[in-house]
């Protein structure tokens, strides 16, 4: 055997200990980007979540403006933590669309008397439809909608305060 | 009695932390669809695709509400007489190829189907040396 080769097994054993280590100390992100960026809206046509809001259908994002397309639920933690950015971002003049996903009326008029509402029009989806439409898989998520009903970005997760200048520059760059 | 009391608040307190909906599951969540074949032909499509919450389980084995919502979505589909395969397509151009467990040969993955081949032929080629070797050193001494 030549004199090299008796350093091999260290040499593949330090591969191995670099990408175990790599693994470990940066494990590989999780989250499932949606592929439908860019791509237009799929049709949808949802029906009233609560009384006091219209319904929500694709041809309410084709009206010319940029708006944010807000999945949630009532049931859902981190949309209580998000409910008073999105306010902001309403009364910044941007308007939100929501689909309370899984939800009941009731659960959804007490989550809104609670942490506000900031929906100009709430869809209501009882089978998660929207988001296997969207890509999307949790809650919250918001989509930018461009006025021609293309989807420009996705933010994973709630809106965090310190987001909303990002989450305002996305909704000029979709004009 | 006080310790009691002290329990039940607090566990009626965590209650709404565990963020779960209260809806019943989508119809065909937990249903199986009429027609035996149809059923099987959307059992092994479910068993191939990937629950986007728990992301080690397939949606045939995990009980996520969202895999429950997957299956409905699989299960309608099919039902309505849509090919298996153009709902895995339909699920990929949404989610990426992460949401199946079924591997494509991509300009990615190729590798990965080329390493075996060319393993073996490596394999082939140093036996043979071996052996060619071995016989002309037996046919020598």
């Amino acid at each position: 055997m030549k004199h090299w080769a008796i350093w091999l097994p260290l040499a593949l054993f330090g591969l191995l200990f670099a990408v175990f280590a790599s693994g470990l100390i940066a494990p590989g992100d999780r989250t499932i980007a949606s592929q439908m960026i860019g791509k237009p809206l799929p049709d949808f046509d949802l029906p009233q979540a609560v009384p006091d809001r219209p319904a929500l259908a694709k041809a309410d994002f084709t009206g010319g403006k940029p708006k944010l397309l807000n999945v949630f639920a009532s049931w859902c933690v981190p949309c209580i933590a998000e409910a008073p950015v999105l306010a902001e971002l309403a009364r910044a003049g941007v308007e939100i669309d929501g689909v309370a996903i899984r939800d009941r009326t009731a659960d959804v008029q007490q989550f809104l008397a609670r942490n506000g509402n900031p929906y100009t029009r709430i869809g209501r989806d009882d089978v998660s439809k929207i988001q296997f439409d969207l890509g999307s898989s949790g809650v919250p998520e918001t989509f930018v909608i461009n006025g021609k009903g293309i989807i420009t970005y996705q933010h994973i997760g709630e809106i965090r305060a310190d987001q909303v200048p990002m989450i305002l520059q996305k909704l000029k760059e979709a004009q | 009695m006080i310790r009691a009391l002290i329990l039940f608040l607090s566990l009626a307190l965590a209650a709404p932390l565990a963020a779960q909906d209260s809806l019943p599951p989508a119809p065909y969540a937990y249903r199986q669809l009429e027609d035996p074949a149809k059923e099987k032909a959307a059992q092994d499509l479910m068993m191939t695709l990937r629950c986007l919450t728990c992301q080690s389980q397939s949606i045939a084995d995990s009980d996520a509400p969202m895999a429950g919502d997957m299956r409905n979505q699989v299960r309608e589909r099919i039902a309505r007489g849509e090919d298996p395969e153009a709902i895995r397509a339909w699920l990929i151009e949404r989610y990426g190829d992460w949401v199946s467990y079924e591997p494509r040969v991509t300009t990615m993955t190729w590798p990965l189907f080329a390493a075996p081949v060319v393993l073996l032929l490596l394999a082939a080629i140093i036996v043979r040396k071996r052996f060619t070797r071995a016989r002309a050193q037996g046919g020598k001494s």
